[in-house]
C-alpha cells in the first residue's frame, strides 16, 4: 500500500510541474525554483511533514522534498542555537548536494556532448 | 503621450497574440501530464523500494533516505553523460525533471556543454548555471526559516 | 502615397555566378537533400568544438562557391558573411585564413538576403568585380547560446523551431564569362538543359517590426509581421502583383509563421490560389513533418542553404524564372528575453531573375 501512496503522490507533484511548464511560459529552471521554494515554505508552516508521513519517498524525491529537507534541517537546528539554525538546512541536504557536485563534475569531465538526433 | 503609446503597443501585442493563437499548435496537456504522472510516480515508488532494502539491510531511516537521493542523483547524471537523459526527458517531461533526477541533470548538462571552455570556468562554473538558482533560493530560504524559528523559540 | 521607397533596383543586374550549399545529417535526411551540394555525415564535421564545425561548414561553402565560379581568392573584392553566434564567431574565424577583405553581417536569420543585397550593391555600384556572400547556423552552437544545453532533459514546446545545421554561399559578379563555367547540365531524367544565368534584379530593405511577441519559442509568429511588411512594400514599390513571381519564399517562419503569412496575405487582398501556387517557406520545406522538429526549421543556414541550393539550381535550369526570396530574422539577444523585451522581427527581400 505504501508503494501506491508514494506512486500517486509523486505522480501528482510531477503533473503539477508539467502543467506549470506547458500552460505557462515558465522554463524548466524556473519551475524547479518554484517547486523547491514552495516545498520549503510549506514545511515552514509544517504543512509538508504530513504529506511526507503519508507518501514517504513520493513526497521526498520530487523537488519540493528537497525544499522540505532544507527547511526541516533549519527548523531542527533552530532549537539548538543560532549557528545550527543557519547551517541546519545545508547539513540536512548535504548528501545530495555533495554527490550532485562531485559526481556531476567527474561525469562532465569524462563525457562529451552529443549532437541531437 | 509616451504612456499612451505604451498602452497602445500593449494592446497591439495582446491582439496579435490572440490572433496568432489560432495558428500556434498547443501542447498535449493530457498525454504530457499522464506520462509525467506515470514516470514520476514510478521513480518515487522505486525509490521507496530501494529505501526499504537499505532499511532491511540495517541502516537507519535517515541514512537510507540519503542513500536513495545519492543513487538517484548518480544514475541521472550518468544517464546525462552517456546522452540518454535528454531522450528520456523528451518523452517523460516533468516526470524526470521534477524528481531530484531533474536537478542532477540540470547540473551536468551545461557542464558537459561547456567542457571546451576549460575545467575551471567551463565545467566548474557551468555546473551551477541552471542548478545554481535552485540551490540559492532553497538555501537562502532555509537560513531565513532557521533564523525565524530561532527567534520565535527564544 | 508614401514619400520613401524601400526598394532598390540594380541597374547592371549583377550575376550570381555560383552557389554552394552544405547541410548537416538531419537536414540531409529531409526533402531538400538532393538540392544540397554536400551533406555532412557527422555534425561535428571532424572538429573538436561545435563552433569550429560551423565555421568549417561556412568555409567549405565559401571556398567551393569561389572554386565553382572559376575565380581565385585574389579576384574577390569582398566577403560578406554572418551567423547567429556572439560577435559573429563562425564568420570571423572562417575569414581568418581566406585572405579576402571581410565585412561581418548580423541580421540574425535574415543574414543571407542582407549580405546578398549589400554584396549586390558593391558589385552593381562598380566597387568590386566579384563579391562572395554567405551565412551559416548550427543546431548545437545556437541551442546552447540561446536556449538550453543539449543534454538537458527539457521538452521543447510544439511551437519551437529547429535551428538548421547548414550553410550557403553565393558569388556575385559584374560580368558573367560563360566560357570558363559549365553551360549545360544533365538532370536526373537524362535531359540536357542549357544553363541560364541568374541575376539580381532588385531588393527591398525591411523595417524592424515588433508585434510584441515575447516568447522565444514562437519565432514564427514574431517574424511573420516583418515578412508581410516587406513583401507588401516590395509589391507596392515595384507595382507588381504576387503572381509576377514564380516563387515567393520566406526564410524561416516554420509551419506556424507560414500559416500566419498566408492568412495575412489573404487579408491584404491577394488571391488564395496565387498564394498557394507561389508562396512557401524554407523552414517548412527543409524538414519532413515526421522528423520531429515541431514547428519546422530556423537559423541563417536554413534560408542560406535552400536559396543557394534549391532556388539557385532551379533558376539555372529555368524551372523558376523569377523568384522573390525573403530571409526573415528575429533580432533578439541572449539577454533581452530576461529583461522582458519583446522580439523585433526583420525581413529583407531580393528579387532574382534567370535569363
Amino acid at each position: 500500500m505504501e508503494y501506491i501512496y508514494a506512486f500517486i503522490t509523486g505522480g501528482v507533484i510531477c503533473v503539477i510541474g508539467q502543467l506549470l511548464m506547458d500552460a505557462t511560459k515558465l522554463t524548466a529552471p524556473r519551475v524547479l525554483v518554484i517547486l523547491v521554494v514552495s516545498g520549503a515554505l510549506l514545511q515552514a508552516f509544517q504543512l509538508y511533514e504530513p504529506l511526507v508521513e503519508f507518501a514517504s519517498t513520493g513526497a521526498r524525491v520530487p523537488l519540493p522534498g528537497f525544499g522540505y529537507n532544507l527547511a526541516k534541517g533549519a527548523m531542527e537546528g533552530a532549537s539548538k542555537g543560532i549557528l545550527d539554525a543557519v547551517t541546519g538546512g545545508v547539513k540536512a541536504a548535504a548528501g545530495g548536494i555533495s554527490v550532485a557536485i562531485g559526481w556531476g563534475y567527474i561525469i562532465a569531465l569524462i563525457f562529451n556532448p552529443k549532437s541531437v538526433r | 503621450m509616451t504612456a499612451d503609446n505604451k498602452q497602445k503597443k500593449k494592446q497591439v501585442a495582446k491582439a496579435y497574440e490572440k490572433y496568432t493563437k489560432q495558428f500556434t499548435p498547443k501542447p498535449k496537456y493530457f498525454t504530457n501530464s499522464l506520462k509525467a504522472f506515470l514516470i514520476g510516480g514510478l521513480i518515487c515508488a522505486v525509490s521507496l523500494w530501494i529505501e526499504n532494502r537499505f532499511i532491511a539491510a540495517g541502516s537507519d531511516e535517515k541514512d537510507a533516505a540519503v542513500y536513495v537521493v545519492i543513487i538517484l542523483v548518480m544514475t541521472a547524471q550518468l544517464l546525462t553523460g552517456i546522452g540518454w537523459f535528454d531522450t528520456i526527458g523528451k518523452y517523460a517531461g516533468a516526470g524526470v525533471i521534477v524528481p531530484i533526477t531533474g536537478f542532477a541533470n540540470s547540473m551536468v548538462a551545461p557542464a558537459i556543454e561547456y567542457k571546451k571552455e576549460g575545467i575551471v570556468l567551463g565545467v566548474g562554473a557551468k555546473l551551477f548555471s541552471l542548478a545554481g538558482p535552485v540551490l540559492v533560493s532553497g538555501i537562502t530560504l532555509s537560513m531565513i526559516i532557521g533564523i525565524v524559528y530561532w527567534v520565535i523559540g527564544k | 502615397m508614401k514619400q520613401r521607397k524601400q526598394t532598390i533596383y540594380f541597374r547592371n543586374r549583377p550575376y550570381i555566378l555560383s552557389g554552394f550549399s552544405i547541410a548537416g545529417k538531419k537536414e540531409g535526411n529531409g526533402p531538400m537533400s538532393s538540392w544540397f551540394d554536400r551533406v555532412i555525415e557527422d555534425d561535428t564535421y571532424g572538429e573538436s568544438t561545435w563552433e569550429k564545425s560551423e565555421s568549417k561548414m561556412l568555409k567549405t561553402a565559401m571556398t567551393e562557391a569561389v572554386r565553382k565560379s572559376g575565380r581565385s581568392n585574389d579576384e574577390i573584392g569582398a566577403m560578406l558573411s554572418g551567423d547567429l553566434l556572439n560577435q559573429l564567431m563562425s564568420s570571423s574565424f572562417m575569414a581568418r585564413d581566406m585572405h579576402i577583405p571581410f565585412l561581418g553581417m548580423y541580421g540574425a536569420c535574415s543574414t543571407m538576403t542582407e549580405s546578398l543585397m549589400l554584396g549586390s550593391v558593391l558589385v552593381d555600384g562598380g566597387y568590386s568585380d566579384n563579391v562572395i556572400i554567405g551565412a551559416s547556423s548550427h543546431y548545437c552552437t545556437a541551442e546552447r547560446q540561446f536556449r538550453m544545453p543539449l543534454e538537458h532533459g527539457n521538452q521543447r514546446p510544439p511551437s519551437a523551431q529547429w535551428t538548421a545545421t547548414a550553410a550557403g554561399a553565393m558569388l556575385i559578379a559584374q560580368k558573367s564569362d560563360s566560357d570558363d563555367t559549365e553551360c549545360s547540365m544533365i538532370d536526373a531524367d537524362g535531359d540536357i538543359h542549357q544553363l541560364r544565368k541568374v541575376r539580381v534584379e532588385s531588393g527591398t530593405i525591411g523595417k524592424i517590426i515588433d508585434a510584441g511577441v515575447k516568447d522565444s519559442n514562437q519565432m514564427g509568429s514574431a517574424m511573420a509581421p516583418a515578412a508581410i511588411d516587406t513583401i507588401l512594400n516590395h509589391l507596392e514599390d515595384t507595382g507588381r502583383s504576387m503572381d509576377y513571381y514564380d516563387i515567393v519564399l520566406t526564410g524561416d517562419l516554420g509551419y506556424t509563421g507560414k500559416q500566419i503569412v498566408i492568412d495575412l496575405l489573404e487579408d491584404a487582398g491577394i488571391d488564395r490560389n496565387t498564394i498557394s501556387n507561389v508562396y512557401n517557406d524554407c523552414g517548412a520545406m527543409i524538414y519532413k513533418p515526421e522528423q520531429d522538429t515541431h514547428s519546422g526549421g530556423s537559423g541563417c543556414g536554413c534560408s542560406a542553404s535552400v536559396f543557394a541550393g534549391y532556388v539557385y539550381k532551379q533558376m539555372m535550369t529555368g524551372n523558376i524564372r523569377r523568384a522573390l526570396i525573403i530571409s526573415t530574422g528575429a533580432l533578439l539577444s541572449t539577454i533581452s528575453p530576461f529583461q522582458g523585451e519583446s522580439i523585433p522581427g526583420i525581413a529583407h527581400a531580393i528579387s532574382l531573375e534567370s535569363e
